[in-house]
């Protein structure tokens, strides 16, 4: 990379440093600060000043060292070998970085995000002579057993309406990513030559043909979300909450059990352990969907608490565009986002320390700016190749004290479709997911509903309503009840709170250490509520008759049904029908027990 | 001022360690030095006064015409005109070794007795450097620490960050000795090595540590940190990072298993908020710097367990939530780092229970993997999960009963006051000296669900009911 001296440095305040002297440099360049060559992107110039937010520890750093200029934006490198990988916020290998430095990430430590030495078998699927353009697929790498990895003209080159004729191309091969595979020429004969691999400016996202509409759930195996607030592919959706309700554990859940291709999953400024965790867990994970490993689908960007703060403000835009990237080869991508309040945070100490004006809470006034264009990025598309892929992403946010007023929750609920709200009552009498059925809403229900229809689950929409038509009522009867006594009502109406009770522990509540609990095929789904709707209907009929409440709590089958999200699994789905039939039979005989 | 690059590099080397005199400006701990040379971030700086009396500091931030110096041990007594100060062209680092288990050190890792510390076998940057999360191994080993309702429902793990979240006056000294007294991990027979940082705590609150410890004749095995009430208030944001850097080393160089005890972090935060504050930086809440939770993020995240390496640290942080009041920003971004709390209620206290935990707000993270057959006991997770949502629906009745009044209540709520009150004052409640095995803590929490029909009980198995709860 040619690299030159535009300045040297004049102050150094943790990760923002000020530079003098600067001659020649534009904004948002990478840059090389002192002779460690830390990484740093530069943010602001003003006269022959310029200031840079540096990637690593600063420690040590001094006044008056060299920064040197590389005239490129922040990038990162796309081609095979992303799947499987951790990445930190710049995509630096922590593989590899582990074993270059050891336990510890030292700094100024350099290693390519694809590794050049690995060896990729390459199938063309252009000839000589063809017409490209940027987002072509020239050819193909299977990158895992279940990814098979599109190689596009880059995008750099141009847009849709630039075209290339194919000079040449590789017969099937085994090459590096650094190694071409093929030559273009543009209309004024200039030739170009591609690899398997491209770079990308993180800051920049990657352009489509068109959006598509939302239509299509992504399905995610758990019922709160599949059944009474669904997310569309392509779809945004927020998951607030305070310490300890439950944001990184639904992220985990939905990356595992969620029928997205591939799931990119940032760990922005948490816990080390957690990262730990989905590298020890998801190799051994298979996915329901394909019978592969979960890890063959997933790339996880770990940039923790204790790392670099301004590598977290990189790390979102790092994994966005990863995830870009995999949509423009045509697939449906998720991306987890835990947390953006990590994010946002980054950025008002930057911004703090950058002596800007602030505005709510020391934020600085473009939050809302960056968190629109950050979720702007989702979306269902056609690609430039015309392929169909989507991005969608979900954003934990962490409220300080678990408020929802505060500036990173109110903004995002703006640019976001979908609200997943984290209670903290529910999450400690351990009622989990915590997902609020009152606060929560999705703007996606009535746009995925055909989809429902035209897979014969025609009733989702309306078994949904119904469900939650009862949840609304069961709030005004909870007020009652909390004054008087549940006494005080009549037996039909505690039949309403009996059955709102039996769907939140039965159906609501997902324990994600379960082996079966902790993913409900659609069928299973709906299975269970069609058993807990029966479970009202002929209930609340034979209450209505003058069956006594306490007969219907006390059946047998009352017992199956709070307990089938663990009996019941997806290979004895049967046994719901089961369970109807003896409801509708035992209710029956008890009724006719009190008509007589 | 144009320096020439080629000079300052020559420079640099040279003037290591060289003196300069007079300071621009003093304020809090803070000292402002001019037309120094190049010096980096974070150096570490010698400071002596006209006395000869030297102190230890930092650079917080350097230009190339005004340097910024954090004084660990204050500013008492320095003159403008009289401040000698030093570069040292390194950045903080402290020599450690094995020999500092059963010394007194204050929050630089320096004696606080007159007698000499045994030589280092290492000397690390008290900042340490991030844990890659590839070498991270991910902690699932039981500790038994012989409290019921840490070990059944909030349960340690070897490795994790467990703070207190306690209140003023509330008994969070006499947990955390008894839970470091009795700690074992059943897998293991080697004991648990304790370093103990003390930040802003009066010398009693040290006192009864150092007597709880010699009186179970471990003392030998504690290396204590002590910067107290009457210290420099700086000196507590040293302090952990002291005591970490020692409990690294014993963990990652010696292999031991390494518990950590941090009180008051309270008081390491308002020492933080203090310089911010002299500092003119733009607060977020209450005043707290902005870079609160990343600051405490670099301190709890030095614990855990690396792959290739015997050695863990546990980390046990007390804090005292100001008001009692959970969302605070302290106990709450502590919360947003730790692996769980242990939340102490006030009001359990006042009715007699030691130790006053609240299970409902408390959470264990890590104890999925830790607890279960061949780990505790089969019957442990869903156990914990029955208790938990059982004690919260006691919750309820209670709060209906101070309404309608008791006697309008239903059998089934009746039962429920009975659980509650087994589980308080059977399972929960326990002496300062018992030591209940996970056996027993169990067996107690099956002897409370007893008060509770069979139907009620929908957490646990079939099985387990026929097995633990009886027909
Ligand atoms: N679906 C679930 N099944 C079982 N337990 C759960 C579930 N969801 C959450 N929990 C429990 O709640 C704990 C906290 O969840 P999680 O770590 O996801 O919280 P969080 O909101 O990410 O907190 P923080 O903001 O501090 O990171 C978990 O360790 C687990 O014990
Ligand atoms: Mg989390």
């Amino acid at each position: 990379m040619p690299e030159k001296i535009i300045g040297q440095v004049q102050r150094v305040n943790g990760p923002v440093i000020t530079v003098d002297n600067v001659t020649d440099a534009s904004m948002m360049d990478l840059v090389y600060v002192g002779e460690d060559h830390l990484i740093g992107e530069l943010v602001k110039l003003d006269g022959t000043s310029a200031t840079v937010q540096v990637y690593e520890d600063t420690t040590g750093l001094c006044p008056f060292e060299n920064v040197y200029g590389t005239s490129l934006p922040l990038s990162v490198e796309l081609g095979p070998g992303l799947i499987g990988s951790i990445y930190d916020g710049i995509q630096r290998p922590l593989s590899r970085l582990r074993e270059i430095c050891g336990d510890t990430i030292a700094k100024g430590v350099v290693s390519k995000a694809l590794d050049r030495t690995k060896k990729w078998e390459f199938t063309p699927v252009v000839a000589v002579s063809d017409t490209v353009h940027p987002g072509s697929v020239i050819g193909t790498v299977q990158e895992t057993s279940r990814i098979l990895h599109r190689i596009l003209v880059p995008l750099t080159l141009g847009d849709l309406k630039d075209q290339f004729t194919v000079v040449s191309i590789s017969d099937i091969a085994e090459y590096s990513v650094d190694e071409t595979v093929c030559v273009v020429e543009d209309d004024e004969g200039e030739r170009h030559s591609l690899t398997l691999m491209h770079s990308w400016s993180i800051r920049k996202p990657r352009k489509v043909k068109e959006r598509k509409p939302l239509s299509i759930p992504l399905i995610t195996g758990q019922r709160v979300i599949d059944m009474l607030f669904p997310l569309a592919k392509g779809g945004t959706v927020a998951i607030p909450g305070g310490f300890g309700t439950g944001k990184t554990m639904t992220q985990h859940a939905i990356a595992s059990w969620c029928d997205a291709d591939i799931i990119v999953y940032i760990g922005c400024g948490e816990r080390g352990n957690e990262m730990t965790d989905v590298l020890r867990e998801f190799p051994k994970l298979i996915d329901p969907y394909t019978g592969k490993s979960l890890m063959e689908r997933t790339i996880l960007i770990a940039n923790t608490s204790n790392m670099p703060v301004s590598a977290r403000e990189a790390s979102i835009y790092t994994g966005i565009t990863l995830a870009e990237y995999y949509r423009d080869q045509g697939y449906h991508v998720a991306v987890m986002a835990d947390s953006t309040s990590r994010w946002a945070e980054a950025l008002r100490e930057l911004s703090g320390r950058m002596e800007e004006m602030p505005a709510e809470e020391g934020f600085p006034a473009y939050l809302p700016t960056r968190i629109a264009e950050f979720y702007e990025r989702a979306g269902r598309m056609e690609t430039l190749s015309a392929m169909e892929g989507s991005v969608s992403i979900i954003g934990a946010v962490s409220p300080p004290g678990g408020d929802f007023s505060e500036p990173v929750t109110q903004h995002t609920k703006r640019f976001v479709r979908c609200f997943w709200g984290l209670d903290r009552s529910l999450a400690s009498s351990r009622h989990y997911p915590a997902i609020s059925w009152l606060d929560s809403y999705s703007e996606y229900v009535d746009e995925v509903a055909p989809w429902w229809e035209q897979k014969g689950e025609g009733n989702w929409k309306s078994a949904r309503q119904e469900i939650m038509n009862l949840l609304q009522k069961e709030v005004r009867l909870q007020q009652i009840v909390k004054l008087v006594g549940p006494d005080a009502l009549p037996d039909s109406q505690n039949f309403i709170l009996e059955v709102c009770s039996m769907f939140k522990t039965a159906f609501l509540q997902q324990n994600a250490f379960d082996d079966i609990d902790k993913y409900s095929s659609i069928e299973k789904q709906l299975g269970m509520l069609n058993v807990i709707l029966t479970y009202w209907k002929v209930g609340s009929a034979a209450i209505e008759k003058g069956l006594p409440i306490v007969r219907v709590k006390r059946m047998k089958v009352t017992q199956e049904i709070a307990r089938m999200r663990f009996s019941i699994s997806d290979d004895n789905l049967e046994e719901l029908d089961k369970i109807t039939v003896r409801l509708e039979r035992q209710i029956s005989r008890l009724g006719e027990m009190y008509e007589a | 001022m144009k320096h020439n690059i080629e000079m300052n590099k020559i420079e640099r080397s040279l003037l290591k360690g060289r003196e300069y005199i007079g300071a621009q400006k003093i304020e809090g701990p803070l000292v402002y030095m001019r037309n120094t040379h190049a010096v980096g971030y974070g150096e570490l700086v010698e400071v002596s006064d006209k006395d000869g009396k030297t102190r230890t500091g930092q650079v917080l931030d350097t230009s190339s015409d005004v340097v910024v110096v954090q004084l660990f041990e204050g500013t008492d007594g320095l003159s403008i005109p009289s401040t000698r100060m030093r570069f040292m062209g390194e950045p903080f680092n402290l020599p450690v070794s094995k020999g500092m288990l059963g010394r007194v050190m204050n929050g630089l890792g320096r004696p606080r007795d007159a007698s000499s510390l045994p030589a280092g076998e290492d000397s690390m940057n008290i900042n340490g450097l991030p844990i890659n999360p590839t070498a991270r191994e991910y902690p699932q080993d039981f500790i038994q620490t012989g409290v019921s309702v840490i070990d059944g429902l909030t349960t340690l793990i070897q490795g994790q960050k467990l703070p207190i979240f306690s209140g003023n006056g509330l008994p969070h000294n006499q947990l955390a000795a008894q839970i470091a007294r009795q700690a074992k991990v059943l897998s293991q027979d080697s004991d648990f090595s304790i370093v103990f940082a003390a930040m802003g705590v009066k010398y009693d609150v040290a006192r009864f540590f150092i007597d709880s410890f010699e009186s179970s004749g471990v003392l030998d095995n504690v290396a204590f940190f002590l910067s107290l009430a009457d210290d420099p208030s700086i000196e507590r944001t040293i302090t952990p990072r002291s005591a970490l850097t020692l409990a690294e080393h014993l963990a990652f160089t010696h292999d031991k298993q390494v518990l950590v005890i941090m009180t008051d972090m309270t008081n390491y935060c308002e020492s933080l908020r203090e310089i911010s504050t002299l500092r003119g930086e733009i607060p977020s809440r209450k005043g707290y710097p902005g870079y609160l939770y990343s600051n405490l993020a670099e301190l709890y995240e030095r614990s855990g367990k690396l792959l290739g390496h015997g050695g863990s640290i546990t980390q046990l942080p007390i804090l005292t939530m100001p008001n009692d009041d959970i969302s605070h920003p302290i106990p709450d971004l502590t919360g947003y780092i730790t692996e769980g709390q242990i939340v102490f209620d006030r009001e359990m206290y006042s009715r007699g229970i030691y130790p006053p935990i609240n299970g409902l707000p408390s959470l264990s993270r890590l104890m999925k993997d830790g607890i279960g057959d061949g780990m505790t006991r089969k019957d442990h997770p869903h156990l914990a999960n029955q208790l938990f949502a059982s004690y919260s629906h006691v919750k309820d009745v209670r709060n209906l009963a101070s309404v309608i009044g008791e006697e309008e209540l239903t059998t089934l709520d009746h039962q429920y006051l009975d659980f509650g009150a087994k589980f308080e004052n059977e399972f929960v409640y326990q002496r300062f000296d018992e030591n209940r095995s996970i056996e027993q803590t169990l067996d107690l929490g099956w002897e409370a669900l007893k008060t509770l029909p069979a139907e009620e009980l929908q957490r646990v198995s079939e099985d387990e009911l026929k097995e633990f709860y009886g027909g």
